[in-house]
């Protein structure tokens, strides 16, 4: 009897504890790469909630969240696909749904989870609810910069062939455009905020490649063709990521290939305004959410750096180094603070943006990406 | 050169992570690597270039070299690679593609022990 009353109370208790509203508004998770776990992390109190294990290999690592900024989805390397419930902190659904993935991206109106994959080339669509799959599109191809875009679209590209595609649910079953020359090896691509413009870089050739989605019929459109020509191209230790793009005043900045600069193009004409010279080969160029600032990383040998350029002038107006290996940054939704993986050393730095002052240090288990859940709100991210 | 390349690598000593059965494998690999490259190897340092392989190969290559943007690099589907061809390979790159050369990087001892160690199943 006693027992049977304490279970009650017990029960009761947690009853209690789960009727608490939880809001998920400043929370955000943190990839932990070598263990295959989700670091949930408060962004006002900069602090450490939880730790989610069991997510497969996160060594390269990304993930979306849904319109209610409830549940994330992960996404593997190992093709894992594993929904995340950051209120009740666990997994409450998994599937392993290719054999190599990259990225992955939901649908606007948050029904749809589209993965891209290396192994089997191609992008393959699951219910937001169940995981189960809806759509399987093989592309031939390993499969990069994948994006959504409004109207229920998934935009992606193909290393392979060069081809983008876009695969529009809106009528249930997808209707599939294809842009082929885009350019040689596009390792990444981006969308605007507004889902206008979808650039891809390239690897294979120097520039990048634009599409107008508002376009009756998207065409290709050079950008910046002639970039690094004339200059002897510097070895390439990291693909950078155009996930983090940046979008300051009326311009884009871009990490370069091959050289060390970042690149900077007036959104509206797509024409070069500026380059900026970096310590490295940059990985992410990521504009504070102000657009006033931009925060660039670097590929191996020189992981150890952050520049912060101005972007009304152009120039470098900070550098230090955080420590060995750092991988990603996340703004906070208003700027005012970043966060910033520091993988060899196994902790998040936070840092005053205007102040460059650390803030404080996380413990995190190999942190890589950080994904605070105001993306639930972004196109393309 | 010691000096250069562990400027390069940026050693720091033993990693934190590494643990007893971890270290274990080490030693013989290291031991199996002296004996059969009589140069250097007192300047190599395994578990850094491990970390290197992992970490940084594993960009492309995907941390458990399953293979990503860049092709599968485990030991069964290298096999029938010479070490001297993988060695070569991490040193120069292969033009046109996204293999870059190292050879800034590393010595030409390390590219060797990175090749062994991709070629040795037991390894890892």
């Amino acid at each position: 009897m006693k027992q049977l009353f304490l279970g009650l109370a017990a029960g009761l208790m947690m009853t209690t504890a789960q009727a608490e509203p939880t809001a998920t508004g400043d929370l955000g998770l943190v990839i932990e790469r070598a263990q295959g776990s989700v670091l949930l992390v408060d962004q006002s109190d900069r602090a450490a909630l939880a730790r989610i294990e069991g997510l497969g290999d996160l060594s390269h690592a990304s993930l979306v969240y849904s319109p209610d900024e409830r549940f994330a989805y992960v996404f593997g390397r190992d093709g894992g696909l594993t929904k995340v419930d950051i209120v009740t902190r666990q997994i409450v659904n998994r599937v392993v749904q290719a054999g190599n993935a990259i990225g992955g991206a939901i649908s606007d109106d948050g029904r749809l989870v589209a993965v891209s994959n290396y192994e089997p080339g191609g992008v393959r669509v699951f219910d937001a609810e169940t995981l189960e799959m809806v759509a399987d599109i093989p592309t031939d191809s390993k499969t990069i910069g994948l994006v959504d875009a409004p109207g229920r679209r998934f935009v992606f590209t193909m290393w392979d062939t060069g081809e983008t595609w876009i695969a529009d649910f809106a009528k249930g079953n997808p209707a599939i455009t294809k842009v082929p020359d885009m350019g040689k090896n596009p390792y990444d691509a981006l969308i605007t905020a507004n889902g206008r413009t979808y650039i891809t870089g390239l690897f294979g050739e120097d520039g990048l490649t634009a599409l107008d989605l508002w376009a009756e019929t998207p065409e290709p459109i050079r950008v910046l063709p002639d970039y690094g020509r004339g200059q002897e191209e510097m070895p390439v230790y990291k693909m950078p990521h155009l996930e983090g793009w940046a979008l300051t005043g009326r311009e884009f900045v871009l990490p370069a290939v091959g050289h060390h600069e970042v690149l900077w193009i007036d959104a509206d004409t797509l024409t070069e305004t500026g380059r900026t010279k970096t310590h490295g080969q940059p990985v992410f160029a990521m504009a504070r959410p102000d657009g006033r600032q931009v925060w660039v990383n670097f590929a191996h040998p020189l992981n150890d750096t952050i520049q912060v350029i101005d972007s009304v002038t152009k120039d470098i107006i900070h550098e230090f180094k955080p420590g060995p290996a750092v991988l990603h940054m996340e703004f906070t939704p208003r700027g005012h603070e970043v966060w910033i993986s520091v993988r060899d050393a196994n902790k998040v730095m936070v840092y005053d943006t205007q102040t460059f002052e650390k803030l404080r240090e996380i413990e995190a288990d190999s942190p890589s990406g950080i994904f605070f859940t105001a993306r639930a709100h972004r196109t393309g991210l | 050169m010691a000096s250069l390349t562990h400027r390069h690598l940026g050693l720091r000593g033993p990693s934190p992570a590494a643990g007893a059965g971890w270290a274990a494998r080490t030693i013989l690999t290291t031991a199996v690597l002296v004996a059969t490259s009589a140069f250097a190897a007192d300047t190599l340092d395994p578990n850094a270039l491990k970390r290197l392989v992992h970490q940084d190969c594993g960009s492309c290559h995907g941390l458990s070299l399953k293979g990503g943007l860049g092709p599968d690099l485990r030991a069964e589907t290298l096999d029938h690679y010479d070490p001297e061809v993988l060695t070569g390979v991490i040193l120069d790159g292969i033009p046109d593609t996204a293999m870059p050369p190292w050879r800034p990087l590393i010595s030409e001892e390390e590219a060797e022990w990175i090749a062994r160690y991709l070629l040795d199943t037991e390894a890892r």
